[in-house]
């Protein structure tokens, strides 16, 4: 198990996909004696297996709706699968959604701490990587400055700066290179692309097969929530292609 | 062995018989006995076996999942960084903007109290000792507890854009809440002893002993904070039907008025109250002088465990669900 770096075994996850939001006693009551609770089901992933290496770059392609999100968050995480388990050794640093967890109310200083915090970081530890950060995301004027003035660009490059600052085992990376000009996603590359020879495993989910083609190794295609093929990124990519 | 929710309940009912039976016959209840009243001693010893058999089953699952609570304790450790920060930013927030900022945390209490114990010591007059420090004691506790209990509430669903985002422990959320509130409630108490000096009440050593029900409350608040907030996300209806239970929890609770007004076949029932033996132990510590004895403070603290056994379950055993309700 040594060299793995990820591991799905058999993954599946299960939506409620109730008509319409049950959310209050009288409503879950009447439903409940119409029998229209948990009216229909639906699965985002249907027994998802395969497993990535230790140092390798991996991507998930897929159409809209085919579970590649739903497939991080539960790596990451966020979601526990309906059936199936994943192992994940190592630290992990999902950039699902650039800034998950800001305050819009705090300042740019207060949310890199509270963002530290969530990843587990000390605070003596995120004060030692605070100005890094800050030039990372070039911020230097708007440090004490509440998030919610910030522009959505800037957001994204604090996120980015805090979310990357920490080298992890493990980079989930959910089409987020599109963030900012393009000499900040230029930066941002080459940030993903430091890691990854520093041999971080990465997970990359994007549209853009150019891209898969070339930073991936191998890829997995999902097809409404199951495996099409896992392999060679060339073979795959074809497969998707058409 | 496994751990089945079946056995469980079964182990807890063998138990709670046994129990029952070894503290009609042993020596151990003779603490209790100071009523001598049957109608009020076997309840109290059924109380106690209940609570017994439930501590040993909770004993046992600790035992038996020993690796799932060293994880636990594994995960507060890097998260308890985060914990304080969001304790922080929520006492900060409060008053931000306004120009006296923190101090109102020293100054809401502290008005709040001169208003209560200018009408309750001129308009009202009840007799009873040094009032105003009667009810703002009692208040103390209560106001702790619903403050607590009503933000942790909304914690987990408020929470919303962390949870679906990053993996954090969910527990971190109510916790917080209730560690606000204790923040605050140092705060009232620093306006309670600005009151209590004031108004002459004589001084005791045992206001060093305040700490202990203060404990107390804290686990108690904390547990039902859990199941609140746990079930609250499933049950929206419950936010507002909280706060009417929290009015009604107040007057059954003897904060404004003395027990000695009630009608003699109610009292019993005020046992099932842990509020009031909450706030009856803070009473006692911090105005009477007096040390509670062995039996209230076994109650509190069952009362307390209870509590916290009951929210931490209901909330583990539901929280991975927590993100699909959102």
């Amino acid at each position: 198990m040594s060299d793995v770096a990820i591991s799905v075994e058999n993954v599946s996850m299960r939506f409620n996909l109730s008509k319409d939001k049950v959310i209050g006693l009288k409503e879950y009551i009447v439903k409940g004696l119409k029998r229209q609770l948990f009216y229909e089901e639906f699965w985002a992933l249907r027994d998802v297996s395969f497993s990535v290496k230790k140092g390798e770059v991996f991507g998930i392609i897929g159409l809209n709706g085919a579970g590649k999100s739903t497939l991080l968050k539960i790596i990451a995480g966020v979601f526990k699968p309906t059936n199936g388990s994943v192992y994940v050794g190592g630290e992990i640093s999902p950039l699902l959604e650039l800034g998950a967890g800001f305050d819009p109310e705090s300042s740019a200083r207060d949310n890199v701490y509270m963002n530290g915090a969530m990843y587990g970081h000390t605070k003596k530890f995120m004060a030692s990587k605070y100005r890094e950060i800050i030039d990372f995301a070039e911020l230097w004027d708007f440090e004490d400055v509440a998030l919610k003035n910030f522009s959505s660009g800037m957001m994204g490059r604090l996120g980015f700066a805090v979310a990357t600052s920490v080298q992890p085992d493990i980079l989930i990376v959910d089409e987020i290179l599109g963030v900012g000009d393009y000499k900040f996603m230029a930066k941002c590359e080459e940030r993903i692309n430091n890691m990854i020879s520093n041999n971080t495993t990465v997970l990359l989910v994007t549209h853009n097969t150019d891209k898969i083609k070339e930073m991936c190794s191998r890829a997995v295609l999902l097809e409404k929530g199951q495996v099409v093929c896992v392999g060679d990124v060339d073979e795959v990519c074809k497969v998707y292609g058409g | 062995m496994a751990l089945t929710k079946r056995t469980m309940a079964l182990l807890t009912i063998v138990l709670t018989i046994a129990y029952f039976v070894a503290f009609l016959y042993l020596p151990v209840s003779g603490f209790i006995e100071r009523h001598d009243n049957m109608i009020l001693f076997a309840p109290k010893i059924l109380f106690l076996a209940v609570i017994a058999a439930l501590v040993t089953c909770f004993v046992l699952i600790l035992i038996f999942k020993r690796e799932f609570i060293s994880a636990q304790l594994n995960s507060y450790n890097r998260y308890k960084g985060y914990l304080k920060l969001l304790v922080r930013r929520d006492f900060i927030t409060r008053y931000r903007k306004s120009i006296l900022g923190v101090l109102w945390s020293l100054l809401n209490p502290l008005l709040t109290m001169l208003v209560l114990t200018m009408v309750f010591s001129t308009l009202f007059k009840i007799e009873i000792e040094y009032f105003p420090v009667y009810l703002l004691s009692g208040q103390f506790i209560f106001n702790f507890f619903s403050e607590a209990t009503t933000m942790a509430m909304g914690s987990v669903l408020a929470a919303e854009g962390v949870i679906k985002k990053i993996y954090i422990p969910k527990y971190i959320f109510p916790l917080s809440k209730v560690l606000l509130s204790l923040v605050n409630m140092g705060f009232s108490f620093l306006a309670f002893l600005l009151v209590f000096i004031f108004t002459g009440v004589p001084f005791n050593w045992t206001v060093l002993l305040i700490p202990i029900p203060v404990l107390y409350t804290f686990v108690f608040a904390l547990g039902v904070a859990m199941l609140l907030s746990s079930l609250a996300v499933f049950f929206r209806d419950l936010m507002y039907l909280y706060g009417v239970l929290l009015t009604l929890w107040m007057f059954m609770t003897p904060i404004m008025y003395p027990v000695s007004i009630l009608p003699d076949w109610l009292i019993p029932y005020y046992g099932f109250n842990p509020l009031y033996h909450l706030v009856d132990y803070f009473r006692s510590v911090a105005m009477l002088g007096i040390v509670p004895d062995l039996w209230s403070n076994l109650v509190c603290i069952s009362f307390a465990l209870a509590s916290l056994c009951l929210g931490t379950y209901v909330f583990m055993q539901k929280q991975d669900r927590y993100i699909l309700y959102m």
